[in-house]
């Protein structure tokens, strides 16, 4: 069992690595394959991600990659609001609270795909113009 | 970079903070988008912002969820240290694997465990 819960979390934890969002991996995988409850499930991987981001942030923030000056107030008044949700979860049931997730994964899902999709036919199009551009320049 | 409006910065954080308390995750894979065509930023800027922005929000989230005794350290520990683990293969592989392949397969399964949650 222990080896398995290691083994959820470190497939959660590569994909969280490779910065496309960890949790929404782990928690279906916890909650699917190792029957933890879903409200269980989110607050494991709340607690996993703050000491993996904060050893992360520190390296962006020493390539100058971070934007503190554009985006504190986004974190300011997201971490506000965080109040109001995580109040909610811990109030709902957490079978409903898991079909909501479901949900939210869905939509997402559909979401990165369309974008995925948007983005490759821009790259198509743009290189189709490069070429052009190119050979007009032979010209 | 591009100059936003006060009242967009508040309406998209209050919805973010709302959403990643409320999922306990999940904020981050709406601030990088928001980061990249609101404010203009560029995509590894945005994955590094997005951090700076998620971290807080969730700090405050884990402190509720513990206030409500919903975090088990006990019998969730080896999936924290799997989570970590996973987490620095994760960064190093970042640069190794074709992204394309590698999303596309992340948003597959992601699409199935939606589907694997409402039927279980």
């Amino acid at each position: 069992m222990i080896f398995l819960e290691v083994l959820a979390g470190v497939i959660g934890g590569i994909v969280g690595g490779m910065g496309m969002g960890g949790g929404t991996l782990t928690i279906p995988i916890l909650t699917i394959f190792l029957s933890y409850e879903q409200l269980q499930a989110q607050g494991i991987n709340l607690i996993a991600f703050l000491p993996m981001s904060v050893v992360a942030l520190i390296i962006h923030a020493k390539n100058h990659l971070v934007a503190f000056k554009q985006t504190w107030l986004l974190a300011l008044v997201g971490s506000i609001f965080s109040l109001v949700g995580a109040l909610v979860a811990n109030h709902i049931s957490s079978g409903v609270l898991k079909k909501l997730f479901a949900l939210f994964l869905i939509g997402l899902a559909i979401w990165q795909l369309v974008v995925m999709i948007k983005n490759h036919k821009k790259e198509k199009e743009e290189k189709l113009n490069n070429n052009e551009n190119n050979s007009n320049i032979k010209k | 970079m591009k100059k936003v409006k006060k009242l967009h910065i508040v309406l998209f954080g209050a919805l973010i903070g709302i959403i990643n308390g409320f999922f306990g995750g999940g904020g981050g894979m709406v601030v990088v988008p928001l980061l990249n065509k609101l404010f203009g930023m560029e995509q590894k800027k945005a994955q590094a912002t997005a951090l700076f922005v998620i971290l807080p929000i969730s700090l405050v989230s884990t402190i509720v969820y513990m206030c409500y005794n919903s975090i088990d350290f006990k019998s969730g520990w080896p999936v924290i240290v799997g989570i970590i683990l996973g987490g620095v293969v994760g960064a190093t592989l970042l640069n190794k694997l074709n992204n394309k392949v590698v999303k596309g397969i992340f948003i597959f399964f992601m699409f199935l465990g939606g589907i694997g949650m409402l039927i279980w």
